[in-house]
């Protein structure tokens, strides 16, 4: 019988609400505001209301999954795999048609320490100032 | 008494409870982050970061725990929680148990009556419980927003109503945050009645179907209104619809456990 509140961090935009995970015999099963918070005063957008929602969920990814060819399936894949292809198919395609044949997206759900490091692969290791956010998808 | 004075006296009340044995653990707020949690005290724990403020829908809370520890197994008497409650608070419980949300007799409670800062944040007209435990009584006031609202013409109001609404980014809150919302389908989201992926909501028809949902059922914790994003003060229209609803079946939310909900009693005598 065990009942917690963890604070934490909204995950989802930039605003940075802060955030209650209630937790009810290890599992996460709520959410509540935080009274008093600087930034988000005791209120949540609909997206924090249920930001609890995904951590228990069964559609939740545990692994990298690598689709192998077009119109394929996915397939559940080690981490060293799915960095391996990636990184090829990079360098691939910015051999084959130029460095701004790739597109980086940032996203607010990341910090910005993460967000910089990705436009500077971005812009110094491939060579592309294409850089924008997930939003545009 | 002092606000440390009472503070020290819900501490030790809450403490006294912890170790009596009755109860299984206590329901009250704990100082944490900015400024408080709700937080279930054990026995044997130290209550010495006990807080009063800002408050939280602890009967919601409170509703988990019990639904969740039922206990009761064979002989076992199911397990019983203690809890402070404001007045508001009670007179959620109350209504709650009425439609069978929460089993009071599962429940010790701490009663605790607010002071004249917290009762004037909340324009409270009744800021304390049946019986007060902790703290001394102070009288309600008048809601100054409503009687400022009473003032404007229909067509005004409407016209406030409107513009209040149009800044509403439905995001459910008023309705997650009530203590008095249990459905586990919630008309609000069915698109027959509120068209999702669509903002603002339908005026008036979103609105008017939670404050007619409020009705018999709000006890003006303020809960909803302190967790809408737009400011939008919606205890000022749930005032006004509880008050009539009070002249129409002469009832009042959380008065009595033994009062049943106008709505059911006309029902059954249309049946007769």
């Amino acid at each position: 019988m065990e009942y917690k509140n963890v604070l934490t961090t909204c995950i989802y935009c930039g605003c940075g609400c802060g955030l209650y995970l209630q937790v009810l015999d290890g599992q996460v099963v709520g959410t509540l505001p935080v009274k008093g918070h600087p930034i988000s005063e005791g209120k949540l957008c609909i997206k924090g209301w249920n930001a609890h929602d995904f951590v228990h969920h069964p559609d939740r990814l545990s692994t990298p999954l690598i689709r192998d060819r077009k119109g394929g399936s996915l397939r559940p894949a080690s981490w060293d795999e799915a960095l391996d292809l990636v990184a090829n198919r990079l360098n691939q395609v910015r051999a084959e048609h130029g460095p701004d044949a790739t597109g980086f997206l940032a996203s607010a759900k990341c910090t910005n320490e993460e967000n910089y490091l990705l436009q500077k692969l971005a812009r110094g290791v491939i060579g592309t100032n294409n850089v924008d956010h997930c939003a545009r998808l | 008494m002092t606000m440390d004075d009472r503070l020290a006296a819900l501490q030790s009340a809450v403490k006294q409870l912890l170790d009596g044995g009755q109860v299984a653990g206590v329901l009250a707020l704990r100082a944490t982050g900015p400024a408080s949690v709700p937080h279930l005290f054990r026995p044997g724990d130290d209550v010495a970061d006990l807080v009063l403020w800002p408050k939280y829908n602890v009967p919601k809370v409170i509703d988990r725990l019990l639904d969740a520890w039922s206990g009761g197994e064979g002989d076992d008497a199911p397990t019983r929680l203690g809890m402070v409650v404001r007045g508001c608070e009670e007179r959620g419980l109350i209504e709650m148990a009425k439609r069978n949300q929460v089993d009071l007799d599962r429940l010790e409670l701490i009663y605790l009556a607010c002071t004249e800062e917290e009762r004037d944040e909340c324009r409270c007209a009744w800021p304390y419980p049946t019986r007060i435990d902790v703290g001394q009584k102070v009288e309600g006031v008048a809601d100054q927003l409503v009687a400022e609202h009473e003032k404007l013409s229909e067509a005004e109001r409407t016209e406030f109503w409107q513009q209040q609404f149009a800044r509403c980014i439905k995001c459910y809150a008023c309705r997650t945050v009530c203590p008095q919302c249990f459905c586990e389908v919630c008309v609000l989201e069915d698109d027959l009645w509120v068209e999702s992926g669509v903002l603002a909501p339908p005026f008036p028809s979103y609105h008017l179907i939670r404050a007619y949902h409020t009705v018999s059922k709000c006890v003006g914790c303020m809960e909803c209104e302190r967790a809408c994003p737009a400011d939008i003060p919606l205890t000022v229209l749930y005032t006004l619809l509880r008050r009539d609803a009070e002249e129409m079946f002469e009832y009042v939310p959380g008065r009595s456990v033994d009062e049943p909900p106008p709505l059911v009693v006309e029902t059954m005598w249309q049946e007769h």
